[in-house]
């Protein structure tokens, strides 16, 4: 349980996989202007990403990696270098299929997210997240905990970072440094500020 | 094709991706992976290889087939075509650069999901015929390669002392009690960096953002 526990506070502070690996930032930027937005936006990732790091946990472990394949009588077969096509086309069904069902049981979250939900599927830290998740080897559990958690991880940093947009609203930036830039640099703080978890282990 | 291979506005194209229309610093695209591989030059110039050639051959692969792919689909077969085209980067970095690709771990596989390469296709590519998509490709290419490099000499000669692993800083320097700044090597100096690097850019070239 504790090893549970201290991977999801690495994916959520520690390694915060947009803080840290810099990746999602495309959507974090554009869609980090109102809260609102930034908030619908991260549970929609958060909900993609628990459901794809599993999937993509089963499609890595029974057909493409080296002897996944002894089950259909081909123990020799190493279908590695096909992840990332079968991992990206795992991300936009899946995210196609949670767009039908999102529609059919809740119109209302359906609207809200509306826009983003296929947009989600060519979010980076979506394939990040799966591929991590091949890379180091990751059991099942620890793919849903670190899935989870990553998405936990970077949905607070978008809504953190709408929050202190809407304060820089006020404030008299140079012109050439307005939107992107000012940005960049205090994702660049958020990131020096979320680097203090670095201490926290449960094992 | 009455126009020369070079013209004018051929030229154009290229330049365009490299300055006025610069992919990171003026359309956002493309940030995700620009920051992760760039605590070296080496790694650096390597990804900027691998995605110029994804940029230029799914330009010019998707334009080939552009009047062919139903509008329904296209993102999904953009992203087919994307997507086999990193496989060969990859299986290639494997093959004969092996220690780079352990180092770039799984940013090549997210040159999938970069934003630059399914901008162009969907932005350029589809309109225009191959060379022009070809040019289109290479100019972004080149464009996003360009930010990349200054951002990864930046943060090797300050984070680490070195350029493509040779020491830059002189030793008395460091007798003098120079330290190398250590920040830049972890993720908030790439964000700084880039930060000031769109400032100077946007500074020159006049671009503001409306508010």
């Amino acid at each position: 349980m504790e090893h549970y526990l201290s991977l999801a506070v690495r994916s959520i502070f520690v390694e915060n996989i947009l803080l840290a690996y810099f990746l999602g930032m495309c959507s974090f930027l554009a869609c980090s202007k109102k809260v609102e937005t930034a908030i619908g936006l991260g549970f929609a990732v958060i909900f993609v990403l628990t459901i794809t790091t599993p999937t993509n946990w089963a499609i890595n472990h029974f057909l493409l990696n080296k002897g996944a394949l002894s089950w259909a009588g081909m123990p020799e077969a190493d279908l590695s270098f096909l992840s990332f096509i079968a991992f990206i086309a795992v991300i936009a069904a899946m995210v196609q299929i949670v767009e039908m069902v999102i529609d059919r049981f809740s119109p209302k979250l359906y609207i809200a997210l509306g826009i983003f939900l296929p947009l989600i599927a060519v979010n980076c830290a979506i394939l990040g997240a799966s591929l991590f998740m091949a890379e180091r080897e990751y059991t099942f559990g620890e793919s849903v905990v670190f899935g989870l958690g990553s998405g936990i991880g970077w949905a607070l940093a978008i809504v953190a970072m709408a929050a202190i947009r809407k304060k820089l609203e006020y404030s008299n930036i140079p012109k050439p440094l307005r939107g992107l830039g000012i940005t960049m640099i205090i994702t660049g703080l958020m990131a020096m500020a979320f680097m203090c978890f670095a201490g926290i282990n449960f094992n | 094709m009455t126009q020369k291979l070079l013209s004018k506005a051929n030229r154009r194209i290229v330049k365009d991706g490299l300055w006025d229309n610069n992919p990171i610093t003026f359309q956002i695209l493309g940030i995700c992976s620009a920051l992760a591989v760039t605590v070296q030059l080496k790694t650096a110039l390597v990804m900027c290889a691998a995605l110029t050639f994804v940029l230029a051959m799914s330009n010019v692969i998707i334009s080939l087939l552009r009047n062919m792919i139903p509008s329904k689909i296209r993102i999904i077969v953009q992203l087919s075509i994307i997507s086999s085209l990193v496989i060969l980067a990859d299986q290639f970095l494997k093959a004969y650069m092996y220690d780079v690709s352990k180092q770039l771990s799984v940013f090549v596989g997210l040159i999938i999901t970069n934003c630059i390469v399914m901008g162009r296709a969907e932005a350029y590519a589809m309109a225009n015929p191959p060379w022009k998509s070809f040019l289109d490709g290479l100019g972004n290419g080149l464009g996003y390669s360009c930010v990349l490099i200054f951002v990864a000499i930046g943060r090797e000669t300050l984070g680490s002392g070195t350029l493509l692993g040779f020491p830059v800083i002189p030793q008395f320097l460091y007798d003098h009690g120079y330290v190398n700044c250590g920040v830049m090597v972890l993720a908030p100096g790439a964000f700084f960096l880039l930060g000031i690097i769109i400032w100077i850019q946007r500074a020159i070239s006049g671009y503001t953002e409306e508010q």
